[in-house]
């Protein structure tokens, strides 16, 4: 299958080896991926902070940018920002538009439920501890919230995970709360923020694993800068980087 | 007569908060405690998720059909001796209880728990009027015996730890020093409001759901609080938001059958009472109900918004928000904190006052999976966020950053070059040069600067 590489502009800039780690596991599993480095951003920051217009600008980009063509992110948010919201940002969206929409997929999302993946061939003798990362879970459904009674299973990106050769996966207390990052909230509101990271980092630490993974860098990004600053705990690791571990 | 509402601040006031760290541990966990019962009520609960749909539809339904329920819920009531009076505001409430209590001659009165006199500002109306007005559930005699607004809605005092609970008793109830046994203080209490129930001369309540086809009000405790207020005195005044109506009883089951799992895990409280109007057992027994608008109207007309008004004050939305437990509800410096505050705020005291509100949260949506009537509050937090914008509320260096940063990411060459350039220049972060970067870095390290982007090795592999 063809499948158009989104790779967020924090991932680009920060974090290269998600999107080189995702585009190898997508390879693995037969795909053939492209990268038009046309593109930036989903738009995602300026629509948390209510600048619809701003956001459109991107939104319209990145939707022509992707027209007509199967889309995968190594992000659960950048993808429910997609999926979720670029509907309210009173852009006039065709039928081809929502189509592009329809066919953007989180990366174990597009794995499990698209192409049907059961296991990558993977290794990563470790203890690894799930961040559950909200827009993933609450918004695209991948996984089921620890408030909701009505069961959909573990997430795409934790039945991979429970597949990897030598990975033990463990899931701390309060399995799915917040990080804390929210974008802009992290330096708006960032002793709130902060104090959510440090409780998540504790969380984390006191599973016992060696690293914190999720399918979004931007929590990694928090969570790992609270770990920084305290000098100890998990360092965050992405899910695809697991994945394309041998 | 009450004071104007504060302008919310809310980064201040959290940031109060947070800086006890210990007791920022203990407020979370104890609100976390109560989402984890309510977890569990849920779990244990046949088709939890069908009667949230219901419930959400039913509520959609009243919010359509206001003015005609009112009109029969009154027609009802009245035949059941209810005397009804609508209050366009606040103030019209305000001076429709302050008449009634006038009217009767009384001075003393019990008040049960009611988020909507708090709205309207009733406990320092009639105190400034001089009617001693005692609080009988137990959070809100705290508080009140504080001098301070409840931080929750179902737990007023939740903010408070035993200790200053039991210092309060010692000043002001007489207790011994130093006692901070829960079930002492409790019983301290009780003695004391024992004194002033047999004393009122009225009691007052608000209402949980006001029954169309019956007329009757429930009124739901867990104290018993509000039956003692309305069994003694001869006067009662009930309080109602005019969104709390439903068609029949059978609704109000489909309510009474989310509220108490979701406030606290509780399959029902421990009180549900219906009160059908004056006892002719009672001589001279009244019975006054008061319908609140304050707002609800307008915004029941506003599509965007409206939903923030099927509400059942349940608290679900606060035990589970991640920022409402570590920021305290007096952060948000409005009547109803936590998420469905910072939806409602907007809509009841205005998008300036409220507009630090929308944003104070990091939008993990778990607000709109744990409310027992499917408002979609996260979704609703950002929709403000929008309309702020659009107001031209959001903070200018907000929107230029914003306005700044869409322009630059819609020039790749742009963003590839100043990312190369950010990345070897990173280190100067380290330098104390003011800028929003100095807020992250506060609490967080530096990452490792990878010397390529994605898209350079990209390119390099790819060509």
């Amino acid at each position: 299958m063809d499948v158009a590489l989104f790779v967020p502009c924090y991932v680009d800039q920060l974090y290269p080896r998600a999107g080189l780690a995702a585009a190898e596991v997508l390879e693995g599993c037969g795909c053939r991926v492209s990268f038009d480095a046309r593109q930036t951003c989903c738009g995602q920051p300026m629509a948390n902070c209510g600048c619809a217009s701003d956001a459109a600008r991107l939104a319209r980009r990145h939707l022509d940018l992707f027209r007509g063509k199967v889309t995968v992110s190594p992000s659960g948010s950048c993808v429910g920002m997609v999926r979720g919201h670029y509907q309210e940002l009173g852009l006039i969206l065709d039928d081809e538009d929502r189509r592009t929409i329809a066919n953007t997929f989180e990366l174990c999302e597009f794995l499990v439920l698209k192409m049907g993946v059961e296991r990558v061939a993977a290794r990563f003798p470790h203890k690894v501890s799930v961040q559950r990362s909200c827009h993933g879970l609450r918004e695209l459904g991948l996984g089921t919230p620890s408030e909701r009674t009505d069961g959909r299973g573990p997430s795409p990106a934790e039945r991979l995970l429970a597949g990897v050769d030598g990975l033990t996966l463990l899931v701390p207390e309060r399995a799915d709360e917040c990080c804390g990052f929210g974008g802009t909230f992290a330096v708006t509101e960032d002793e709130v923020s902060a104090r959510m990271g440090r409780d998540r980092c504790a969380a984390h630490a006191a599973t016992g694993a060696e690293f914190i993974t999720g399918s979004d860098w931007s929590c990694g990004m928090h969570l790992d800068g609270i770990r920084r600053k305290q000098g100890a705990g998990p360092p965050f690791i992405h899910v695809a980087e697991i994945l394309a571990s041998r | 007569m009450s004071s104007p509402p504060r302008i919310p601040a809310f980064h201040r006031d959290a940031g109060r908060f947070l800086a006890d760290d210990a007791r920022v541990g203990w407020h979370d966990q104890a609100l976390w405690h109560l989402r984890a019962k309510r977890d569990k009520a849920a779990a244990a609960t046949p088709d939890w998720e069908a009667l949230r749909d219901h419930a959400a539809a039913l509520k959609a339904h009243v919010l359509d059909q206001l003015p005609e329920l009112w009109t029969r819920f009154s027609a009802n009531a009245r035949a059941a001796g209810w005397t009804v009076h609508f209050a366009a505001d606040a103030a019209e409430m305000r001076a429709t209880v302050h008449g009634l209590l006038t009217a009767a001659g009384v001075r003393r009165v019990v008040k049960s728990k009611s988020m909507l006199s708090e709205e309207c500002g009733l406990n320092p109306h009639l105190e400034a009027h001089g009617f001693e007005v005692v609080d009988t559930d137990l959070g809100e005699r705290i508080v009140q015996l504080r001098h301070e607004p409840p931080s929750h809605i179902v737990v007023p005092a939740i903010h408070l730890k035993r200790a200053e609970v039991g210092e309060l008793f010692h000043r002001e109830l007489g207790t011994p020093a130093g006692l901070d046994d829960p079930t002492a203080l409790a019983h301290a209490a009780r003695a004391d409001l024992r004194r002033r129930f047999l004393a009122a001369e009225a009691g007052i309540t608000g209402v949980n759901i006001a029954v169309a086809e019956t007329g009757a009000m429930v009124v739901c405790t867990n104290e018993g609080n509000a039956d003692l207020g309305t069994a003694l005195p001869p006067l009662h005044i009930a309080v109602v938001g005019a969104e709390k109506v439903v068609p029949t009883l059978d609704d109000a089951g489909v309510l009474l059958r989310l509220l108490a799992r979701s406030a606290t895990g509780q399959p029902i409280t421990s009180y549900t009472t219906h009160l059908a109007g004056p006892d002719p057992r009672r001589p001279g027994h009244a019975c006054h109900l008061v319908v609140v608008d304050n707002g609800r109207s307008r915004l029941a007309a506003d599509e965007h918004h409206r939903r923030a008004l099927s509400c059942i004050r349940c608290g679900a939305c606060l035990n589970t928000c991640p920022v409402y437990r570590r920021a305290s509800g007096h952060a948000y410096g409005t009547v109803i904190p936590g998420p469905i505050g910072a939806v409602l705020a907007p809509a009841m005291i205005g998008t300036a006052a409220a507009r630090a509100l929308p944003f104070a949260s990091s939008l993990c949506g778990s607000c709109t999976q744990v409310c027992p009537v499917r408002i979609d509050l996260h979704d609703q937090l950002l929709a403000w966020r929008r309309q702020l914008a659009d107001e031209g509320l959001v903070p200018l260096s907000k929107r230029l950053a914003m306005r700044a940063g869409a322009w630059f990411l819609a020039h790749p060459r742009l963003f590839a070059a100043g990312g190369w350039l950010g990345r070897r220049l990173g280190f100067l972060a380290r330098l104390p040069i003011p800028g929003p970067h100095r807020l992250w870095l506060r609490h967080r390290g530096m990452p490792d600067l990878p010397a390529d982007s994605f898209r350079a090795q990209w390119k390099n592999r790819h060509g």
